[in-house]
């Protein structure tokens, strides 16, 4: 086969790039891999193989049991609420309404903040204050102060709760009946103060969810939405089934970047709470850092890494075939 | 259609390079030039740079540490010492940074490191420190220094001999009780003398409506403070040491009471603990004006605190060790030593010699608000600034008392050690059980190899 000289130079350009990325990125996961495999706990290299007894370490560990709960959790919640408040908004703003744009600007301003600053105000919007005790009355800040609520009982970052399926309730029994008994793990849980920072995190993020949402509504053409109208079709129709099916690549973009925001946030976290009550709070990034950089286990941080990067693959990967497809059939 | 899409996408291709641009954030060393009080050394032509790494960087530490390498710049013209301090939280940063810097072998000349383990451990150990042993005995400082600190310092090599690794500049005193006076007098209260005793105070000052304890562990060492507080009085010095050393077993049933102890202790600190640092919770002894109830009693932490009350012109604070404790000294300090790969070590010598001398000492310490390590000091020249009351005390206390290593502080435990103890107090802060915080304390103990 003949190589054109086109394509000869156009290799020669992007040649730099893609030694660079092999380098940096792919060479750096590769030895990041490496090191999740050997002794490495002080801070002089120590390149023994322990084959993986670092992962198995750090699943023994109950507190990276936690984390993993808590990004699960995190994820769940933040996606789904930035999602529906950045539908709710782009529709609001999608009537024709006067100075649309300063309200576009209004709700997506906080993404231009950084994290370390949200973090830092949500931390002073969120603490609770002093509760009650004997004869002095409660001295409630932030939130609490706000609306008069008790700190006794809106405990919010502080919060050290975790809602799960205890023996109290009465699906306990039957769950352990039928072999599922492990769901009943306080593992298995929803963190009352990380839905603080989910809070802090959903504010930033679902104005950038609208402006997406805004682009997909402006997309679709008015002539679909006349003809349904035409047929007959209520707004809300026109919404559930020509509007929302048109929205779902716009959807699935939105979930994956806010996705890998979730699995790898660590900034919000250490501004607001670090590890939080019980590690309600905590992150696998954060326990990585600890880990690598505090407790110098360099090969244990390095597991860490890695799942953290197998859990954003098991993301990213899909996404990026699925796009692949749709490209090639358009 | 009346806005044009790609105006939409503008604005989303910015909001995406924004939120990419979110996610970094770095650490910038700022090379803070020494004071610029009158009487500053400027560099010699032909001086040889020694580059010293802190992290003090504000208020009176980077004054102090300044104004020791002002007299050094002074005396020893053909030598100049640059400040290279990296900001962030008690070192934190820093050492993430230094770290960097001893792996790559480009080391700064000398750098500031808790004595102790966190010393000895990681960078003791691997091989990466020269000894200071022909300092230590040039200057007398095997005299001038307590037993307790040569004990912190120092490390056997594999023969059995003795070495020593860092100076220490500075002490802190970790076990302290700080209390609100007024609270106390109207109450008809001193300070707790055992944790019994304190149990019954922090009871009678609930039932008055105040919190007794103020704690702010965000980032849960001031709750480990607690706890090494809790077993030093329980176990008392010898046994605590052994602790880290592997003779004391962490399953015993000493250890058992103790950890009861704590648990009872936390039910009398302010709810909002884990949203606090300790300064905050430091805060809650000062009345919010003259003759208010202030919306704590005590709080327990290092003398650093002494620093936090003078700051916010709060004059009504008691100190006492922390219950219990009378009579030991849990020490902690900011040390310097002299890495393998340094450049100038003459010169940086020289400058190890000062930072332990009484008169160096003298220089930094009245504006850190520690004490000095070295006996011999206490007596800043007239022209200088002074040791405050507290200061005076804590001296005096140093030079009778026994000296214990602080685990929180690095001079006890490996900082891996110390991390795994965090986070057994993490889980048990929010869901308090001795016996799965005992088990946890025990299996550290063997993780790290210090038990069998």
């Amino acid at each position: 086969m003949r190589i054109s000289r086109d394509r000869v130079s156009s290799l020669l350009v992007i040649a730099p790039s893609v030694l660079a990325v092999a380098v940096f990125v792919y060479g750096l996961i590769a030895w990041t891999g490496y090191i999740s495999t050997v002794k490495w706990d002080t801070l002089r290299p120590d390149y023994t193989g322990v084959g993986i007894a670092n992962y198995q370490a750090i699943f023994a560990q109950n507190r990276f049991l936690m984390d993993i709960r808590n990004t699960v959790v995190f994820t769940i919640f933040f996606i789904a609420a930035s999602l529906t408040i950045g539908l709710t908004l782009a529709n609001l703003i999608d009537r024709q309404i006067r100075s649309e744009g300063l309200f576009r600007n209004i709700f997506v301003f906080p993404m231009a903040v950084s994290f370390i600053v949200t973090g830092v105000v949500w931390k002073w919007i969120l603490s609770p204050g002093q509760a009650a005790s004997a004869g002095t009355p409660a001295t409630p800040e932030g939130l609490n102060q706000l609306f008069g609520l008790d700190p006794a009982s809106n405990r919010w970052l502080t919060d050290a709760h975790v809602v799960y399926i205890g023996p109290d309730n009465p699906v306990y029994g039957i769950l352990h009946d039928i072999g599922l008994g492990f769901i009943t793990s306080p593992n298995i849980g929803i963190p009352i103060a990380l839905l603080s920072i989910v809070l802090a995190a959903v504010w930033q993020m679902s104005g950038f969810v609208m402006v997406l949402y805004l682009a997909g509504l402006r997309a679709i053409p008015e002539e679909l939405k006349e003809a349904a109208r035409v047929d007959g079709c209520t707004e809300w129709k026109i919404f559930r089934h020509i509007v929302f099916p048109l929205l779902t690549p716009i959807t699935l973009s939105a979930m994956i970047i806010l996705g890998h925001i979730s699995l790898k946030i660590y900034d919000l976290t250490v501004a607001m709470s670090g590890s939080g009550p019980g590690f309600a709070t905590d992150t696998p990034a954060l326990f990585m850092w600890q880990t690598a950089f505090r407790d110098d286990s360099f090969g244990r941080g390095a597991a860490v890494a890695i799942i953290m990067l197998l859990l954003v693959a098991g993301i990213v990967v899909p996404y990026l075939v699925w796009n692949r497809r749709q490209e090639v059939e358009a | 259609m009346k806005l044009p899409s790609r105006r939409i996408l503008a604005v989303i291709s910015i909001a995406a390079l924004v939120a990419s641009a979110c996610s970094s954030s770095t650490a910038t060393p700022s090379s803070a030039a020494s004071a610029g009080a009158a009487g500053t050394c400027t560099k010699q032509a032909g001086a040889t740079d020694i580059e010293a790494v802190s992290w003090w960087t504000t208020g009176g530490e980077s004054s102090g540490f300044n104004a020791i390498i002002n007299k050094f710049n002074c005396d020893n013209p053909t030598y100049f010492v640059s400040n290279s301090a990296i900001a962030g939280g008690a070192g934190s940063v820093a050492q993430a940074a230094l770290q960097n810097r001893v792996l790559a072998g480009t080391p700064p000349d000398t750098f500031q490191v808790h004595m102790g383990h966190e010393l000895l451990d990681t960078y003791v150990t691997p091989g990466y420190m020269d000894n200071l042993d022909d300092l230590y005995t040039a200057n007398g400082w095997t005299t001038q220094f307590p037993k307790g600190v040569l004990d912190i310092v120092s490390a056997k090599d594999s023969s059995g001999a003795t070495h020593y690794y860092s100076v220490p500049l500075d002490i802190h005193r970790a076990n302290v009780l700080w209390f609100n006076k007024t609270v106390f007098s109207s109450n008809n209260m001193t300070a707790p003398k055992t944790w019994a005793e304190f149990l019954t105070d922090a009871a009678t000052l609930k039932g008055k409506g105040i919190t007794p304890l103020a704690v702010g562990d965000n980032g849960i060492w001031a709750s480990g403070m607690l706890l090494e507080d809790v077993l030093l009085a329980q176990l008392g010095a010898d046994k605590f040491d052994g602790l880290w050393t592997g003779t004391t077993d962490w399953a015993s049933a000493d250890v058992t009471t103790a950890l009861t102890t704590f648990q009872q202790v936390l039910t009398f600190v302010n709810t909002d603990h884990s949203a606090l640092t300790w300064d905050q919770a430091a805060d809650y002894l000062i009345p919010a004006s003259a003759g208010a109830q202030p919306k704590a009693a005590m709080t327990i932490m290092g003398d650093w605190a002494a620093g936090e009350f003078d700051n916010k012109k709060f004059a009504d604070y008691g100190y006492a060790a922390a219950p219990g404790t009378d009579g030991v000294y849990q020490a902690l300090a900011d040390s310097f030593g002299l890495p393998k790969a340094a450049k100038q070590k003459t010169g940086v010598k020289l400058f190890l010699t000062l930072l332990g001398s009484a008169a160096g000492q003298d220089i930094f310490n009245p504006y850190k608000g520690s004490i000095p390590a070295n006996t011999q000091a206490g007596n800043p020249p007239a022209d200088q600034k002074q040791y405050s009351t507290y200061q005076k005390w804590a001296m005096g206390q140093w030079k009778t008392d026994t000296i214990v290593p602080s685990m929180e502080h690095g001079a006890a435990a490996a900082p891996k050690w110390k991390g795994e103890i965090e986070t057994a107090v993490t889980a048990f802060v929010a869901t308090p059980d001795v016996p799965t915080l005992q088990t946890a304390l025990a299996a550290a103990c063997k993780d790290v190899t210090v038990c069998k």
